[in-house]
C-alpha cells in the first residue's frame, strides 16, 4: 500500500464513510462525518499509520484533505 | 490485581494523596510515570514500589505550573512509543488568604498549579488515550471546590474551576471511551493540612461526620475504583471522600 492508499484508509476508517468520499477538497466540518470528535480519531489513526507524532499547531491547521497531505510532507511522508 | 497492563501517568505523586494512589496502584499491578517538582524523593519512590510491587515506574522532573516542563515529559515519554491509560491530575497547593490581603503571586502560583497543570497535563494526555483507544483521566478538586469556604477563595475557586473542567471534558471525551471524573477530598492528613493553623485545624475535625482526618489512602482507594474497569460506565463525577465532613 502506498503513501496515498495510506491516507485514504485513514481518512475513511476515522470518519467511518467511504474511501471513494475522501478527496484533496473534501473539508474539516464540510461533511456531518468530520466533526471535531472523529478529527480527534483522525490524528491518532494519521500517527500510528505513519509513525509520527503530529504537533499541536498541525492537528489544529489539518482543515482539509490536501492540508493533510501538505502537513504530512513535512514529516517526510511523500505523496 | 486491578490494574494489571495497565499504565498510569500521576503527578504530584513524591507525597502525601499522590504517593498513596501510585503505592495502591503499583500493588494493584499497574506500571507508573510519576512527576514531581521533587526529583529526588521521587527516585526513593520509584526505588520501593520497584522493588515491593515488581512493576516498572519513569519519574520525571515537573513542575506542572511550566508548560514546557510538562511538554518535555510528554515529548519522551511519547518518543519512546510509550502510551498510558490513566492520568491523575494530583498536583497541587493550597495556601490559605482572605480575599482582601492575598497576593498577585499567590493567586497566580495555585491557579499555575491546580488549573492549568490540569489542563495541560490533560490536553497532552489525550494523544495516549486515542491510541490506547479510551482512558481514565481523574482529577483532584476539594470539598473547598464544591462548598467553599472562609479564607479560601483562590484555592477553593481552582479546585471549582477543575470541577467546570472535569464536567465539561467528559462530555466531550465520552463518544471516545475517555472517562473523565474528580475527586473531592475533606480533611485529609497530609503535609499540606499539616501546616494549617491549630484553630483552623481543630474546627475542621470537629466537623467531619466521622470524627477523624481522612487518610491519603482513603482518596487512593476510590482513585483506584475510577482508575479501574468497575467504574466503566461512570464518567462526569465529582466524588467527595470526606468522611461526612460539613462545611
Amino acid at each position: 500500500m502506498n503513501n496515498q492508499e495510506k491516507l485514504i484508509q485513514s481518512f475513511a476508517e476515522a470518519l467511518s464513510i467511504e474511501p471513494s468520499l475522501i478527496k484533496d477538497t473534501l473539508m474539516y466540518q464540510g461533511i456531518e462525518e468530520w466533526d471535531s470528535i472523529s478529527h480527534m480519531i483522525l490524528i491518532s489513526q494519521l500517527e500510528e499509520t505513519f509513525d509520527i507524532s503530529i504537533d499541536t499547531d498541525d492537528v489544529i491547521d489539518m482543515s482539509s484533505v490536501a492540508k493533510a497531505k501538505e502537513i504530512l510532507t513535512k514529516y517526510n511522508i511523500k505523496f | 490485581m486491578m490494574l494489571k497492563g495497565k499504565i498510569a501517568l500521576i503527578t504530584g505523586a513524591s507525597k502525601g494523596i499522590g504517593f498513596a494512589i501510585a503505592e495502591l496502584f503499583a500493588k494493584e499491578g499497574a506500571d507508573l510515570i510519576l512527576f514531581s517538582r521533587n526529583i529526588e524523593a521521587l527516585k526513593k519512590v520509584k526505588k520501593k514500589l520497584e522493588e515491593e510491587y515488581k512493576v516498572k515506574v519513569m519519574v520525571f522532573s515537573v513542575d506542572v505550573r511550566k508548560k514546557q516542563e510538562i511538554e518535555n515529559a510528554f515529548n519522551t515519554i511519547y518518543s519512546e512509543k510509550i502510551f498510558f491509560d490513566i492520568l491523575v491530575n494530583n498536583a497541587g497547593i493550597m495556601v490559605d488568604a482572605t480575599l482582601q490581603v492575598v497576593k498577585e503571586d499567590i493567586i497566580e502560583s495555585i491557579y499555575q498549579t491546580n488549573v492549568f497543570g490540569t489542563i495541560n497535563c490533560s490536553q497532552f494526555s489525550l494523544k495516549s488515550f486515542l491510541r490506547r483507544r479510551g482512558g481514565s483521566i481523574i482529577n483532584l478538586s476539594s470539598i473547598i471546590g464544591t462548598n467553599g469556604n472562609s479564607a479560601q477563595t483562590i484555592y477553593g475557586s481552582s479546585k471549582a474551576a477543575v470541577i467546570g473542567f472535569t464536567k465539561s471534558l467528559s462530555k466531550e471525551l465520552a463518544p471516545l471511551n475517555i472517562r473523565v471524573n474528580a475527586l473531592a477530598p475533606g480533611f485529609i492528613d497530609t503535609d499540606m493540612t499539616k501546616g494549617m493553623d491549630q484553630k483552623f485545624y481543630e474546627k475542621n475535625l470537629a466537623s467531619i461526620g466521622m470524627r477523624r482526618l481522612g487518610k491519603p489512602q482513603d482518596v487512593a482507594k476510590v482513585a483506584l475504583f475510577l482508575a479501574s474497569d468497575l467504574s466503566g460506565y461512570v464518567t462526569g463525577q465529582i466524588i467527595g471522600v470526606d468522611g461526612g465532613m460539613i462545611i
